[in-house]
């Protein structure tokens, strides 16, 4: 960490000798890493590299697969989220997540973004709720597109429009951290613009950590990039040193379109 | 050298003669598949119309009963209806004589016309006094004759005028013209045939006498003597026999208007004439002998009309006598048909006419309660727990493995389980709609556990992700989100097991539902029977009029399902979104 000019940014995450095993395979090999607060985080690398998985365990997702098992130690605000104490449908509150392919739930717009503040109890009453779903869905730049059909079917809305809703959708929880798991890779190019200029703006408040396949992608969005092979953290940097001065062997392939 | 360009574009494998054989063959194959599945689809349909049509041809019937008005005296606090029933039919019919002709009498009422007037009087609307006109119920075999079911009676206009005259105990008739020829020619068909039979008898006697003496050179002693002896005894048989069968033959041929016996087993002749219907006994082409049933008011010559009944007496439970009173009643607009709401409205009985089924359809009701109410919920949450909560080991495996041969257990298993299990050790009430629903519960269970368990593994992964990734809990996102969206599968499932449990009697039969019951349970402990069984024991009835009301009972069945169903089918509708 030798940034000099910008004052160091507080760390969200901190990971320190992190395996993950499925089964008997490793995908996850011995990671370090701080993820900062206010600020968009990318996670390159080739398919199978373990970045999705690494993601996953952010907010223990993986929980959900009977075989994964991950060790070492992720703090979220100093905090081990694999401490026993910890209450992993508490802990994905503050660690929202959004998908490769857009879920929104087969129920109303409405009722989309309000089902986490109403599980978590975010909204004392109707007003609340409403003032919260309005305030997401503007956050996620839909609110002018559907803010006339708020009864209508979430899943009758476009490619784009479901992502950005499965996005409001994490927004109304409070989150203080965004992952994102390859969130455009399902989206025509105008949709990713419009996604990844709010994904831009997400990072100004929260900390956000994406997943993708583009390195174009990352380029533009994101402050720091941690570039995944074979399960090994490779390299982690600024955006702007992963692209221009890579100094792994396998980092300067990758980014130079040698493989990948 | 320009080859490449000059050389006729090559025959692709994709154009030429080969390829459109091939592709012919395709088509060939394609249009053959169609046909079959059309065919299929059509043999199925066919199937289901004849069913249907089979079921409700003969249930249409049901929709109405026969009623008889007659005079009856009631006092204030009568209370022997049944007394009251038989007193009004002996004074309607006074000139009855003899046992027989009054039992026939009796025959013609309903056990159900007493009830009715108890029930009536118990209502309050029965009205009191003498000499009222009351409509009575018609019994079972009189309501079928007059469906038609014993032989259609046909009435016909004679040429010839006609002359009564009395003769003690019977009526003799002279037409002018040959107006009984008819029943003569039956007569003689009748004789023709028992003389057939007759000499059949000789033949065989005839055989008998060829083998016998073919047997003769090898025997000797008493034996053969003994032999001998029967062969004579056949010899004066057949003599005998053939004797009679003669004498048949000569009476059919004889041409001198001698009258010639109607039995019973031969169609039944009337004509009516002067207000009352005589029987012909005795019949030649001009002339009969008649034994007045409904008594004649003179002999005046006048109008007279012949009527035939196809079906011989001996073939019939409703008698000649009672076929004529019941045609003097038609004539005189006596017999009236109105719709039956009886048998929506009563339960099961011995007597086929007041046999309703109602206490079937409620007993139905509450075992399909009882079986919805433990089989949904515990199926449900079993899939639930299976699929969404449960590690994947040997004992669940195990588990797995058992829900799936239990669906392909033969339904008697599960009564011989309810009956052991259920009555035996804990004592539930035997025959009741309880004990009934439980072991359709255990039955249904397999269905609606693999039906629910498929639907909840097909509802997308990406929904459990985004609720889990919201910070649900799995209860929350099983509850909230994977149970709605597998619903309308598992009300699918659901459904088909209801279904095969409504119309299960085996294992109900185990539990003693298929007892008698008459009344209406009001319980799911009461003593109850259900639909399937009702049929079933209806179905064994002897008396001819419970098959329509089998038809109608199956038709009852039939539309439980459908409403049973449809309920279903809307439930799932709201449950049903894409995503």
């Amino acid at each position: 960490m030798t940034e000099s000019s910008s004052p160091l940014p507080h760390a969200k995450f901190r990971c320190r000798g992190v395996n993950v095993h499925y089964g008997m395979a490793q995908a996850i090999k011995d990671n370090d890493i701080d993820i900062y607060d206010k600020s968009v985080t990318s996670f390159i690398g080739p398919s199978g590299c373990g970045k999705s998985t690494f993601l996953r365990c952010l907010n223990r997702m993986n929980d959900t697969i009977d075989i994964c098992r991950v060790t070492g130690d992720i703090r979220l605000d100093g905090v081990d989220i694999y401490d026993t104490e910890i209450d992993p449908v508490q802990l994905r509150a503050r660690v929202g997540m959004v998908f490769q392919k857009p879920n929104p739930f087969p129920k109303s717009i409405f009722d989309n973004v309000a089902y986490g503040p109403r599980i978590h109890g975010l909204a004392s009453n109707r007003a609340d709720l409403d003032a919260l779903v309005e305030s997401s869905l503007r956050s996620a730049g839909l609110w002018d597109e559907v803010k006339d059909r708020l009864s209508s079917a979430g899943t009758g809305l476009s490619g784009g429009q479901q992502q950005r809703l499965c996005i409001a959708r994490a927004i109304a929880t409070q989150p203080e951290v965004l992952l994102m798991d390859e969130p455009c890779s399902a989206l025509d190019p105008i949709a990713t613009e419009i996604v990844e200029e709010l994904i831009t703006n997400l990072g100004e408040t929260y900390c956000v950590v994406i997943v993708t396949h583009s390195m174009q992608q990352a380029n533009r969005i994101s402050e720091r990039t941690a570039f995944f092979h074979l399960g090994e953290l490779v390299e982690y940097e600024t955006t702007h040193d992963i692209f221009n001065t890579p100094k792994d062997e396998r980092t300067i392939g990758y980014v130079s379109g040698r493989f990948g | 050298m320009m080859s490449e360009t000059t050389m006729p574009p090559a025959v692709s494998v994709h154009t030429g003669e080969a390829a459109k054989k091939r592709m012919k063959k395709r088509h060939n194959a394609e249009k053959r598949l169609r046909a079959y599945g059309i065919i299929a689809i059509s043999l199925a349909a066919l199937a289901l119309v004849a069913l249907l049509y089979n079921v409700f041809a003969r249930a249409v019937s049901v929709r109405t009963e026969h009623y008889i008005t007659v005079a009856a005296d009631i006092s204030k606090d009568e209370n022997d209806f049944l007394k009251v029933v038989k007193t009004a039919a002996r004074e309607a019919f006074p000139f009855a004589s003899g046992r027989t002709q009054k039992r026939e009498v009796y025959g013609l009422f309903s056990d159900g016309a007493a009830d009715d007037m108890r029930d009536a009087a118990e209502a309050g609307t029965l009205e009191a006094g003498s000499g009222i006109q009351r409509r009575f119920l018609l019994s079972d075999s009189v309501d079928l004759y007059l469906r038609g079911v014993f032989g259609t009676l046909e009435e016909r206009e004679p040429e010839g005028a006609l002359t009564l005259s009395e003769d003690g105990k019977t009526v003799l008739l002279q037409s002018t013209a040959a107006d009984f020829n008819d029943a003569l020619g039956l007569v003689k068909a009748g004789l023709a045939q028992q003389s057939e039979r007759l000499r059949r008898e000789a033949e065989r006697q005839s055989a008998g006498i060829e083998t016998l003496t073919a047997r003769l050179p090898s025997l000797e002693g008493p034996e053969l003597d003994d032999t001998k002896a029967q062969i004579e005894g056949f010899k004066a048989k057949r003599a005998q026999l053939s004797g009679q069968a003669d004498a048949l033959d000569a009476t059919i041929m004889a041409q001198g208007g001698e009258r010639l016996k109607l039995t019973n087993r031969m169609p039944s002749f009337f004509v009516r004439s002067n207000d009352g219907i005589l029987k012909l006994t005795e019949v030649s082409s001009t002339t009969a002998l008649g034994k007045p049933l409904i008594p004649l008011s003179g002999t005046a010559a006048g109008a007279w009309s012949l009527l035939s009944l196809d079906r011989p007496e001996i073939g019939r439970p409703v008698k000649d006598f009672q076929v004529a009173l019941v045609e003097d009643l038609r004539a005189k607009d006596r017999i009236e048909e109105v719709t039956n709401w009886r048998f929506f409205t009563s339960s099961d009985s011995t007597q086929p006419e007041i046999a309703g089924i109602y206490g079937a359809l409620i007993g139905s009701m509450w075992t399909m309660l009882v079986t919805f109410s433990l089989a949904f919920p515990i199926g449900v949450m079993a899939a639930i727990y299976l699929e969404e909560f449960a590690p994947r080991n040997r004992w669940t495996d195990f588990i797995e493995v058992n829900i799936n041969n239990l669906a392909a257990v033969p339904s008697i298993v599960f009564g011989l389980l309810g009956l052991a299990v259920f009555l035996h050790f804990f004592g539930v009430p035997r025959s009741s709609p309880l004990a009934g629903g439980l072991v359709l519960a255990l039955m249904t269970l397999p269905t609606i556990i693999i039906a629910s368990r498929a639907s909840i593994r097909a509802v997308p992964p990406s929904i459990r992700s985004a609720a889990l990734g919201l910070g649900a809990s799995k209860v929350q996102t099983t509850f909230h989100h994977v149970l709605p969206l597998a619903m309308p599968g598992i009300l699918t499932g659901t459904i088909i097991g209801m279904a095969q449990a409504l119309g299960e009697t085996a294992p109900l039969l185990m539990i003693g539902m298929v007892a008698f019951i008459t009344a209406v349970p009001e319980g799911i402990t009461d003593s109850a029977t259900v639909l399937p069984v009702q049929v079933f024991n209806w179905a064994n009835a002897s008396e001819r009029a419970f098959d329509m009301r089998t038809a109608a009972a199956i038709a009852v069945l039939l539309g439980f399902l459908v409403v049973m169903n449809m309920i279903a089918i809307i439930l799932r509708k709201r449950f049903e979104r894409r995503w």
